[in-house]
């Protein structure tokens, strides 16, 4: 039926000439969607972006405008507190490349974004917080928030609405913990990042122990295009429950990876055909739906829906919907252990399992790596992973988890093999890199 | 342990009506709303596994290793995962299977306590904790009992100090966060915060600001595993060679209880006990390591009597020393003898005081007796006998924990009542509690509780608490309590004012002393004008129902001297004897003539534990026991007894009441002696005489004065002695005197500027007697009032200055140019 599956809106500018300027924004119709939602009540922005059916683009897919809706209103209690926006910027996730090139390219789809949704749960301060170490990203970011004070899309009495807003922009100090959302918030207020007990939830007692709606770029990126064109346009793309267009980054081993933007439910299969296949002279071994954190698939999904049940259904969750592409020249025990080293590294340590766990399995998978691994460590691994997942304060752990045991679930003898002969020498690595020699690759299983 | 009296309070269960009903491992269950999983199940007698969960700290949920599985959360539906129990509160129908019946449970324990052991050291056999150790402990029970781990440990520089009394060993520590939170939660000290992340996080120092906390030792008593442990403690002792006894801390008046660990004859280390009613589970660092004081060189070992030939103290034998006091006193106490006075200090249990109070009237037939070995009135004397003796338990814990408001005065609560402190600061926490202080600065202590200064120079006292009855932002009122500490003492009509005020206001009024013995002299009668319970010298009434009680035909009409006049007569020669139990002479109004009376009198005895000032000038010194070594009473500043039992026995010291009693029984003139021996039969006898429901003494009526008005160039005086200092009863403890804060002159901002120095410089304090110089710190103090520590870093204010707070003094800057090395923090001199 899709004849053009591609459905360029957040990205529909990102050739222009300086795209990230807020002329270019302009002239390509940006701001209307501002403009028409202050004649809107909050309410009703409210309303059409639940209408919409606009789920959180940051992994867990919790409807943003039901997110909204949980801010309290009324005039006591928590509702009587400044209420916050703060984007979650901190896109850190391995595999993951969306956001930032989106603030790379038209920063000021989401500084619309931040106006819009900061009007609907009447906040008259946003934060947005970015990954500290794309300083380019931050300085774009920030200049496009100047631009919007300049124009009078923000500061006080933004065009002549009566509604004021100032937009914070926020560098992030180096920790993947933090895109958590209530460990965003701690570091947000200056303390280390480490996740917060909930309850008290973000909506009651989020920053400063205010109600807090946390969105992600994409998400909040969406909105503009949501007002100006109505939630039925929105709707109307995508699947039953997994409504509109979204960023599909692929990676990896393919032949043109890069953001395709598309409605939610289209294929692996399909985004490949865009991309132009796996890198030549290749096949797909297995691919991460979304990010690290999602269990791996291999070519027995090609045609699993990329929405958020068809993904569930396979086992695995959308995710960040960051398509790592690996061929059949990938060691899955190698890439097993560089994720499980990232978790390691980025455990805040706050608690037991994810602190202790994610220690332990690097020593083994290093072990299995090397082709020394004990007829015991599979199962010892399963069971490290039984013991993390759903055990652990914050979800960093339960990634942890999911992707050893995905990869033992579809790859068990290469971990069976780790225990006589090192993955060098399955696969031999250089093999694997983008720009491999010909002549390695024949050393491939 | 706990030590609790039935203190008066309903016994009859209070009835609920909020309670939630529940079903952990099949049995059902009601329990309060808010209660936490992990605590009801401790209810129904499952002990949960856990590490980071206290129940007086607030959830965290780090630890994860008392998860639990939930079938049902209360809504039908079950909970997808298991669930850490310490952040999970009940609700109504809500089904909880624990370990005990849940193997989904069970195994999620066990495999939290194999990952908690991955990088322990396991170095059970040379660690503290060992034998007491809850990760041990439960590693037992609810873990495997081989690890699968054969990888390598993370490892850490062992130990490092995180302060002069706490030590950290980072490998044992599994992140609990037990001790961070308790610092800055409950202490209000929070200098050790967690560091780093993933497996290498730790506890971590401020670099610029060590762990100086009064209550740090209370992190190494919860801390779950041997990560934290005191200099003076470490590899000292193994827990199961201990002999552990229940105890009252003797430094203060707070009646905080205390477990003493002792071995062989000699205190190893005190613990807090548990007693929600008064200290819950946390004591100050004082009453945790300050124990070593009774076993220092100079303690006495035998009785002395001075030679008359030689001039020196020889030992004695015990019944040769009652003799030669007894035929002194006798003769000092007769006719033309020229009379004997009694001096008791603050560290007396009630069952002395009331010997000591018997011993004045009953043997020396004189009301000359005085407790209060520091500055004192005729006022305080009126208003303790009119609203504080033989009062019974009046304002506790928990009504400072429920009161609204606290107005504090004459009274800095972290330095001179450590768990009166806490207590306040956790109902500044929890319930929003307002803390106003009559004070001359914000002190770090009332900084912690949030207060509300109301700036009053020394001496503007009264005057300061007759305006709060028309404080509208004070506000106080029947929901209100007002404290006042011993120094209101040294402001004409303080306690007067006081007193209207509570009258006004129906806020309710505690006297706070700094003693731990205070409040039961007060009970004892050890004043001159007051008998025991209240009674009164000048009712002849009380005196008759005394006299019958103690079997003797009269009680002296006369009211007696005070401390200041005893020393007084003495220094003129007045006085044939005195009687001092306790006192040193550094802390009297005017410790110069002190020392001159104490050397002129013509019969000194001592009742001393160590060599003093008193024990060099005395004829007779009987070493008496510390409160390790005996058994009494505390009475804490509630009016609540403390009994305490002995710990350790064997010693050569005696009671002051075994003491008094020999010295009685040596007395030809007297047929019964004392009318007993032990401190079992003085408590027994004080508790017969403890009811008396005659006459009570008139309130004080003193009009206030003006205070001292300072001329150019000088300030009013203000002080007050810090928690840890040089007091004598912190001799010994090299480790706990290394966290006592830095000895400085707090000065206004702008007498800093006016004198040409900054914070840091060495300032000079100075009278017509002597002069005082330490580092200047900024204060938010009136530009007329300087203050400085009593008694710390080698300074004797009054001793030096001959002047104590609310006097005149003057402030210069010493030499100009700051003094190397001085105590200031002036921030970038790295």
């Amino acid at each position: 039926m899709i004849v053009d599956p591609l459905t360029p809106v957040l990205s529909e500018t990102w050739d222009a000439e300086r795209s990230w300027t807020l002329e270019t924004y302009t002239d390509a119709g940006g701001y209307r969607g501002l403009e028409k939602a202050l004649t809107m009540a909050p309410d009703d922005v409210i309303a059409a972006v639940k209408d919409s059916g606009l789920r959180g683009r940051g992994g867990a897919g919790f409807p943003t405008g039901m997110k909204w809706g949980f801010i309290p209103q009324d005039d006591e209690g928590a509702g009587a507190k400044p209420h916050y926006l703060v984007v979650n910027a901190d896109e850190s996730e391995p595999g993951t490349c969306k956001d930032i090139p989106l603030m790379m390219a038209a920063p000021h789809t989401l500084v619309e974004g931040v106006i819009i949704s900061s009007y609907a749960i009447r906040a008259s301060t946003a934060f947005i917080y970015v990954r500290g170490e794309v300083l380019h990203v931050l300085r774009r970011l920030q200049r496009a928030v100047q631009e919007a004070y300049l124009a009078g899309h923000l500061g006080a009495d933004i065009h002549g609405s009566g509604y004021s807003l100032d937009v914070i922009v926020h560098a992030g100090a180096g920790a993947y913990i933090c895109g958590e959302e209530t460990a965003l918030l701690d570091s947000l207020e200056g303390r280390r990042g480490q996740p917060r007990l909930r309850p008290p939830f973000p909506a009651v007692a989020g920053l400063y122990a205010s109600p807090t709606v946390i969105n992600n770029v994409e998400s909040i990126a969406s909105v503009p295009m949501i007002l100006e064109r109505g939630p039925d346009w929105f709707s109307a793309m995508g699947t039953e429950k997994s409504k509109g267009f979204t960023l599909y980054s692929l990676s990896g081993h393919v032949e043109r990876p890069g953001q395709y933007e598309a409605p939610l439910g289209i294929t692996l299969r399909q985004l490949l055909d865009l991309a132009g296949g796996v890198r030549a002279g290749h096949r797909l071994k297995f691919w991460t739906p979304g990010g690290s954190s999602t269990p791996i698939l291999t070519d027995e999904h090609l045609d699993v829906p990329l929405d958020y049940e068809g993904i569930s259904a396979a086992g695995s969750m959308l995710g960040t919907k960051a398509l790592q592409i690996f061929d059949e020249t990938t060691s899955v025990v190698r890439t097993t252990l560089r994720w499980v080293e990232f978790y390691k590294h980025e455990s805040c340590g706050k608690c037991t399992p994810c602190r202790e766990g994610s220690w332990w399995m690097v020593q083994v998978l290093r072990r299995l790596e090397a082709g020394q691994g004990t007829a015991e460590d599979i199962d010892l691994l399963l069971d490290m992973s039984a013991n993390m997942a759903g055990r652990s304060f914050c979800a960093l752990a339960d990634g942890t988890s999911a992707c050893v045991d995905s990869a033992i679930e579809y790859f068990r003898d290469e971990f069976v093999a780790g225990m006589t002969t090192p993955a060098w020498e399955l696969f031999p690595y250089a093999a694997s890199a983008l720009h491999a020699p010909a002549d390695t690759v024949g050393a491939s299983r | 342990m706990t030590v609790t009296s039935a203190g008066g309070a309903g016994t009859e269960v209070e009835k609920r009506d909020d309670l939630v009903t529940l079903t952990i491992d099949d049995v059902e269950i009601s329990v309060p709303k808010e209660t936490l999983v992990i605590r009801a199940a401790e209810l129904i007698g499952v002990q949960i596994p856990r590490f980071c969960d206290h129940p007086l700290l607030d959830p965290v949920g780090a630890c994860r290793q008392c998860l639990v599985e939930v079938p049902d959360a209360g809504n039908g539906r079950p909970m997808p995962k298991p669930q850490a129990s310490c952040t999970l509160t009940v609700a109504p129908g809500m089904v909880v299977r624990t370990q005990a019946s849940s193997p989904v449970a069970d195994k999620a324990q066990q495999g939290i306590m194999e990952f908690l052991l991955v990088n322990h050291p396991l170095d059970c056999p040379v660690c503290d904790k060992g034998g007491e150790c809850p990760l041990q402990n439960q590693a037992m029970s609810n873990g495997r009992g081989e690890s699968r781990f054969l990888e390598t440990k993370r490892t850490f520089a062992k130990p490092i100090n995180i302060s002069a009394q706490v030590l950290l060993d980072r490998e044992r520590c599994v992140l609990c966060a037990r001790c961070t939170r308790f610092s800055d939660q409950i202490a209000g000290d929070p200098f050790i915060a967690m560091i780093d992340r993933g497996a290498l996080q730790q506890v971590g120092v401020y670099e610029h600001q060590p762990f100086e906390s009064y209550f740090s030792g209370n992190t190494i008593q919860i801390c779950p595993v041997g990560a934290l442990t005191s200099a003076g403690y470490r590899f000292r002792a193994r827990p199961f060679d201990l002999v552990s006894t229940p105890s009252v801390a003797e430094h203060d008046a707070c009646g905080a209880a205390i477990r003493v660990d002792h071995r062989r004859g000699r205190v190893m280390r005190r613990l807090s006990a548990d007693d929600p009613e008064v200290n819950e589970e946390w004591i100050s660092d004082k009453d945790r390591f300050a124990f070593t004081y009774a076993r220092q060189d100079d303690r006495i070992t035998h009785p002395l009597v001075r030679d008359p030939g030689t001039g020196e103290l020889q030992p004695t034998s015990w019944p040769a020393a009652f003799a030669a006091a007894a035929t002194a006193l006798t003769r000092a106490a007769g006719q033309d003898g020229g009379g004997v006075g009694v001096l008791t200090g603050g560290r007396l249990t009630r069952e002395d005081s009331y010997a000591y109070s018997k011993f004045a009237r009953v043997v020396l037939g004189t009301n000359n007796i005085d407790f209060r070995a520091r500055r004192h009135s005729a006022e305080e004397a009126q208003f303790l006998a009119s609203h504080v003796a033989g009062s019974g338990l009046g304002v506790t814990y928990a009504d400072l924990e429920r009161a609204r408001t606290v107005v504090l005065a004459g009274l800095d609560p972290e330095e001179e009542a450590a768990t009166i402190f806490l207590r306040l600061r956790k109902a500044v926490r929890k319930n929003g509690q307002r803390v106003f202080a009559v004070a001359s600065h914000t002190s770090r202590g009332l900084a912690k509780l949030s207060a509300t200064v109301l700036p009053t120079a020394p001496g503007g006292e009264a005057a300061a608490l007759s305006a709060l009855g028309d404080d509208g932002e004070v506000a106080l009122d029947s929901g209100g309590i007002l404290m006042v500490g011993e120094r209101l003492a040294t402001t004409p009509g303080a306690y007067t004012a006081a007193l209207a005020l509570a009258a006004r206001t129906g806020a309710r009024l505690a006297w706070v002393p700094r003693r731990a013995g205070d409040r039961g002299a007060v009970d004892a009668g050890c004043l001159p004008g007051l008998l025991p319970a209240g009674r009164t010298v000048s009712d002849a009434s009380a005196r008759a129902d005394l006299a019958a009680a103690w079997g003797v035909p009269a009680l002296p009409s006369t009211p007696g001297l005070d401390t200041d006049a005893m020393l007084g007569a003495a220094a003129a020669g007045q006085l044939g004897a005195l009687v001092v139990a306790g006192v040193d002479p550094v802390d009297l109004p005017d410790p110069a003539g002190a020392r001159a009376a104490l050397a002129k009198v013509p019969f000194l005895v001592s009742m001393e534990i160590r060599a003093s000032e008193v024990t060099e000038r005395a004829d007779v010194v009987l070493p008496v026991a510390p409160a390790v070594e005996k058994s009494g009473t505390f009475v804490d500043w509630e009016g609540r007894p403390r009994v305490f039992e002995q710990v350790l026995s064997g010693g050569h010291a005696l009671p002051d009441v075994r003491v008094l009693a020999g010295i009685a029984e040596a007395m030809t003139h007297l047929s019964r002696g004392l009318g007993f021996r032990t401190v079992e039969q003085a408590r027994a006898e004080f508790a017969e005489v403890w009811f008396w429901d005659g006459a009570r003494a008139h309130a004080p009526a003193v009009d206030a004065v003006e205070g001292p008005i300072p001329g150019t160039g000088e300030f009013v005086l203000d002080t007050w002695k810090l928690l840890i200092d040089d007091g004598r009863m912190l001799d010994g403890e090299p480790y706990l005197l290394g966290t006592a804060r830095p000895a400085t002159v707090r000065l206004s901002a702008a007498t800093l500027h006016r004198l040409g120095v900054v914070e840091g410089d060495q300032v000079t304090l100075r009278t017509q007697v002597g002069s005082v110089t330490l580092p200047a710190e900024t204060a938010d103090i009136p530009d007329s009032v300087a203050w400085a520590p009593e008694h710390s870093a080698g300074v004797r204010l009054r001793s030096s200055l001959g002047a104590g707070a609310g006097d005149l003094v003057t402030v210069s800057a010493a030499g100009g140019a700051s003094a190397p090395g001085s105590a200031g923090r002036q921030g970038g001199q790295a």
